[in-house]
């Protein structure tokens, strides 16, 4: 069709189309794989719209058609609606709370005649472009602090009211512009300090806490040490160190375990300590039995230990096609959605697993190199949108999966099942392609 | 349009692939490195079960089945699954008191833990069966009635030759490692069930299922390709008679003692009764436990098989081979001639006979003259062929194991005992080196002294007779349906011919053992039409030095001309050989050769059917089991089951103390019983056997 119309296909970078089909294939064969039972009906099965791999052929049907409605707009409508698309997702986010479903683990999420639509998915999409808008005004000057504090603003207010949701998973998605920033010209100390915290966190989790100051105060004495030239010379330095000292501690005795015991959810935390392998020291009460089965029952550690198992089951060949004993039969719970990654590698293997993973960072360099292509600033920071968002969802839904991050509720990019989060994705890489596709125009 | 920061995109693009990297890193771990999750997946998901093949079928040389298999129904239980049901209604149906129902599911948690099933009630009687079956919905998942094949006896007897099956213990998987046992199999533990386990058993086969996260069966893993069909067990074809089995045990009601019959052309035993019998239907079924501890407490020992197992003196029917040997050895003749006054004076001490006379070798045998055959055996002793009594006694054991005494047959029973044949070295350890010389064991001469024997052995010793000069291993299995694949038949298919006598010299013996039944000692027992060459026997014995009745014994082969059954009947502490042995043994040679038993005979069948003969030494013991030894036994009964309970606490932490205190305040489980376990014969005397101390004390008084 698109040969046919000269007009939409000119300037479209058809690699990325051709990414897009081949995840979306890749995942409908792999929630086919999860959800197939034998003796189904398959024909059937589609017509009737019963089987989660049928739904998500139709999910797919109305993404393409939507994808084909984007190339047909003009560029110009993005970034002239930008800031309209942004209070629509905020709105659309306020709706929630009166006509949020009351299940428990779905607060997030509209039902409306039957459909249901999750906002904290579709808002990533308006921050995007919000977010590229703002930048890429002509009275923006970045390099101000506050600048960088109304950027930080527009992406954490949808990231706030989806926390409010119960939502934190998809909250920390919102993190992910920060590298749109940090691209932008945010100042690298912001990223460094940032990641020291991280890193100062998880040594608070892993190493018992009078021992680890003990360390951090032998790291202040050698940095007094080796820089006493310089600290003879100039006293700033002196305070400086013992100013950091004073922090690093402070987070560590009291910031750390505040926030454990009084601000985060207890399964939250749970799921924390599970990845390090070590038990919740701030339980707030003691367990009764209740708790201990509700524990054994949804414990998020069962969940990484059944899906290491599936995946390290798949060896280097994998399992084959509908062969996983594991994934075929339940052992993985949520494995349609933010665990398909099992099936991949059950089925696959190593193989299949460095397969898709490739395939995913060709994706990622091909925006990044997109991006950089761009012209307009709004084209440019768009793009490096996507990319950021696309890359938190692999990156932290495959390490949640093989036991490296923390099991925090993501959908794998075009993998997972359910349509919400199809649609975001196919919406947030056809509205790239489009841009890129004017490239040449400069946009504000 | 200027472009800053453009180097971050590399950065950028860095943490992009460092990111990757990690991860590929960590699936490169559990994909290719680490073994552990592959394990893990198929202890999560397969699922194998073993598939068993029904157990072979025993036939008698008429294929008439005389082992089958039946199907039994237990109730298992899943102590874990056991929740909201209605108790109450349960021990109802059941007939058992909510106490109980707590016991058993705290017994089954410690044999098994709470997730795994375990035999709540085996065997279920039939009506409780219907009962439970109905009403099983209640009940679903923490209850479910498992079939389980068990062993039939059409005929009801033979239980000591066909033997049983029973659960596999630890022992017994350590001798029978990658044979395919695993525990809570059953194997056969006794008789043919456990000689020819192999066979009867089959090939076991294996299905691999898959299973989901709830434990539910989802089908064959990969459609079967890894599964192995099970192999039906083989059939056996035993040369037994059920019926003339029958007709012996129910000869031998009442008594103690043992029959074994063995067509001599084949070597397949045709009966081989040890009384007292049981039924073997009593150790299958729901009240296997306590009919085995019943078993297991007679002082009649009924568990022990004496046709292969217990020891007694041969008695008279070993003067035949004496016969044979000094024939051979040609230290007599025929006609050589003793003359007997009443005793035998050769050593002094006069060693007493009852019927004074002359005799040749004939009238000696028919009579039984104790005297002849103490000079004979004289004569053996002091062959001047032989330098020295070492040499001749020597000598004459080998003799004696030729004819398959002294050592083990090789019969296809399990716990077949060798017997005893004396020799110098005997001797020598009895009364230091070279201090005894023929007086001392002069009474081997009439089968009495150190000499031990087997039911088995004596008849087989007919058959030898019979044969003029060879034997086959007795053996109960003929042929075995799928092919003999273990090689378990070889042994019965050769010949033994020991010695090369010559038949003129059996045939003097024939004429003697003809005589013993014409005009002999067993005169009495004629069997109407039908030339019997046979040889009582009454054997002295003694329990801890104190004269007890004699054993009466009888040995035979018939028709004299093609002889077609050999047998041996004892009757321990009955009296003559005449008197019991004899009869009986007449009327199985009666039933065997013609099928039946002439009417006017049947008075003499009921009469020795009726009679009673149990061993009074037995009679007592049985009288004194009585309420203060049981309550003994129960008591140390219940300190070995505490005690089990404790190692097995300490292994598997999940009772409370007070829930241990629950057991031990109320524990009224029967013994623990080892189905294994042959019944220990080293503690239990056999009344046959004689001490030999008491050897010489007195000589006996033969007829």
């Amino acid at each position: 069709m698109n040969q046919r119309n000269p007009a939409i296909s000119k300037g479209i970078d058809w690699s990325l189309v051709w990414i897009y089909l081949l995840l979306v294939g890749f995942g409908l064969t792999a929630i086919f794989a999860v959800t197939y039972k034998e003796g189904d009906a398959v024909l059937q099965s589609f017509l009737k719209f019963k089987t989660d791999y049928s739904k998500q052929f139709y999910f797919f049907a109305v993404a393409i058609v939507l994808a084909f409605f984007i190339l047909l707009t003009d560029s110009k409508f993005f970034s002239a609606t930008a800031n309209l698309w942004y209070v629509a997702g905020i709105f659309m986010l306020l709706l929630v709370f009166p006509f949020h479903s009351r299940v428990k683990g779905t607060e997030s999420i509209i039902r409306f005649e039957g459909f249901q639509f999750q906002p904290a998915e579709f808002c990533k999409i308006c921050v995007a472009l919000a977010l590229a808008k703002f930048l890429s005004r002509q009275e923006t000057n970045f390099s101000r602090t506050r600048s960088q504090l109304i950027a930080t603003g527009i992406v954490l207010l949808p990231a706030l009211l989806t926390v409010l949701q119960s939502e934190t998973g998809l909250a920390l998605v919102y993190c992910a512009f920060f590298i749109v920033m940090y691209r932008e010209g945010l100042p690298s100390i912001i990223l460094i300090i940032a990641s020291a915290v991280v890193a100062l966190v998880i040594a608070t989790i892993v190493v018992e806490p009078n021992t680890l100051a003990v360390i951090l105060t032998f790291i202040a004495a050698s940095a007094i040490y080796i820089l006493r030239r310089l600290v003879k010379r100039r006293r700033g330095i002196l305070v400086t160190i013992i100013f950091l000292w004073f922090i690093c501690v402070g987070i560590q005795r009291f910031a750390v375990p505040f926030i454990f015991k009084h601000v985060m959810p207890k399964h939250q935390v749970e799921r924390i300590f599970d990845l390090f392998g070590k038990d919740n020291p701030y339980k707030k009460t003691v367990d009764t039995d209740e708790s201990i089965i509700k524990k054994k029952e949804s414990g998020s550690s069962y969940n990484v230990k059944q899906s290491k198992i599936a995946i390290g089951s798949g060896r280097i060949r994998g399992k084959g096609l509908l062969k996983g004993t594991q994934t075929r039969n339940d052992f993985v719970p949520e494995q349609r959605t933010d665990f398909i990654f099992c099936t991949v590698g059950e089925g696959f293997g190593f193989a299949g697993s460095i397969v898709l993973l490739g395939i995913y960072l060709i994706l990622l360099f091909r925006i990044v190199t997109l991006a950089e292509r761009q012209r307009s600033t709004f084209s440019r920071c768009y793009a490096y949108g996507v990319a950021a968002v696309f890359f938190f969802h692999i990156v932290i839904n495959v390490a949640m999966t093989v036991g490296l991050a923390p099991v925090i509720g993501i959908p794998l990019p075009f993998i997972s099942y359910g349509g919400t989060s199809l649609l975001t994705f196919t919406i947030l890489l056809f509205i790239l392609i489009r841009l890129d596709a004017d490239r040449q125009m400069v946009l504000r | 349009m200027p472009v800053f920061n453009q180097s971050r995109s590399r950065i950028i693009l860095i943490i992009f692939l460092v990111a990757f990297i990690i991860i590929i890193a960590q699936l490169f771990y559990l994909q290719v490195i680490s073994v552990k999750y592959q394990r893990l997946a198929d202890e999560n998901a397969i699922l194998r079960t073993t598939i068993y093949p029904p157990r072979g079928l025993v036939f008698d040389r008429n294929k008439k089945a005389i082992l089958n298999n039946t199907l039994t129904y237990d109730l298992m239980v899943t102590p874990s699954q056991v929740k909201g049901i209605d108790t109450n209604f349960f021990c109802r149906l059941m007939d058992i008191d909510s106490a109980e129902f707590r016991e058993r599911i705290i017994s089954a948690i410690i044999k098994n833990k709470s997730f795994r099933p375990s035999v709540f009630e085996a065997s279920l009687e039939l009506q409780k069966y219907a009962r439970i079956q109905e009403n099983l919905w209640r009940f679903q998942n923490g209850f479910y009635i498992q079939e389980r094949p068990i062993r039939s006896y059409p005929y009801n007897c033979a239980a000591n030759i066909v033997g049983y099956i029973g659960e596999v213990d630890s022992n017994y998987l350590k001798k029978h490692t990658r044979e395919g046992y695993q525990s809570g199999d059953y194997a056969g533990m006794t008789g043919i069930e456990s000689t020819y386990e192999k066979a009867l058993m089959g090939e076991r086969g294996t299905h691999v299922l898959i299973k989901d996260n709830f434990n539910r069966i989802k089908g064959p893993y990969e459609n079967g390709a890894m599964d192995k069909e099970a192999v039906a067990g083989d059939n056996l074809y035993t040369s037994l008679d059920i019926e003339l089995q029958q007709e012996g045990e129910k000869l031998m009601n009442n008594k103690v003692g043992a029959i074994v019959a063995i067509d001599p052309k084949t070597g397949g035993i045709l009966a081989m009764v040890s009384a007292p019998a049981y039924s073997p239907s009593y150790l299958t079924g729901s009240k296997r436990r306590k009919h085995y501890s019943e078993l297991y407490k007679d002082p009649r020992l009924p568990l022990l098989n004496r046709t292969v197992s217990a020891y007694y003196p041969p008695g008279s029917t070993f003067k035949t081979l004496q016969a044979l040997v000094a024939l051979h050895e040609g230290v007599i003749t025929p006609q050589t001639t003793f003359s007997c006054s009443g005793a035998f004076y050769g050593c002094g001490k006069p060693m007493k006979c009852l019927d004074p006379g002359v005799f040749q070798l004939q009238g000696a045998i028919t009579h039984s003259c104790n005297t002849y055959f103490a000079n004979v055996m004289q004569r053996v002793i002091n062959n001047r062929q032989f330098p020295n009594m070492d040499s001749s006694l020597s000598s004459w054991a080998h003799y004696m194991n030729a004819f398959g005494l002294g050592h083990k047959l090789g019969v296809d029973l399990p716990s077949e005992k060798s017997g005893l044949i004396p020799t110098p070295k005997t001797y020598n350890k009895i009364y230091g080196n070279k201090h005894w010389n023929f007086c001392t064991f002069r009474s081997l001469s009439i089968g009495q002294g150190e000499v031990l024997t087997t039911p088995l052995q004596v008849a087989n010793e007919m058959a030898y007779l019979a044969n003029k000069g060879w034997f086959i291993t007795p053996h109960l299995v003929d042929s075995i349906g799928g092919g003999d694949k273990f090689g378990l038949l070889e042994r019965f298919k050769e010949k033994h011919i020991p010695l090369e006598i010559p038949d003129s010299i059996f045939e003097f013996v024939h004429n003697g053992m003809q005589g013993v039944m014409e005009s002999g000692t067993g005169r009495g027992s004629k069997v109407p039409g039908i030339v019997v060459c046979g040889k009582t026997g009454t054997a002295e014995n003694y329990f801890r030095g104190q004269a007890q009745k004699d054993h009466s014994f009888f040995a035979a082969f018939a028709p004299r001309k093609n002889p077609k059954i050999a047998i041996m009947v004892i009757c321990e502490n009955a009296g003559f050989g005449a008197t019991w042995a004899a009869p009986i043994a007449s009327l199985m040679i009666e039933k065997y050769l013609n099928d039946t038993i002439a009417a006017n005979r049947k008075p003499l069948e009921e009469r020795m059917t009726k009679t009673s003969l149990i061993p009074a030494l037995m009679q007592k013991q049985m009288e004194t089991v009585d309420s203060l030894q049981r309550v003994k036994e129960a008591e140390t009964l219940l300190k070995n089951y505490l005690q089990n309970i404790k190692d097995t606490l300490q292994s598997d932490d999940n009772l409370t103390e007070d829930e241990i205190k629950a057991i031990k305040t109320k524990k009224t489980n029967p013994p623990k019983e080892n189905p294994a376990k042959q019944p220990p014969q080293k503690d239990i005397v056999v009344p046959g056997k004689q001490k030999n101390a008491s050897l010489n004390k007195k000589d006996s008084l033969k007829r």
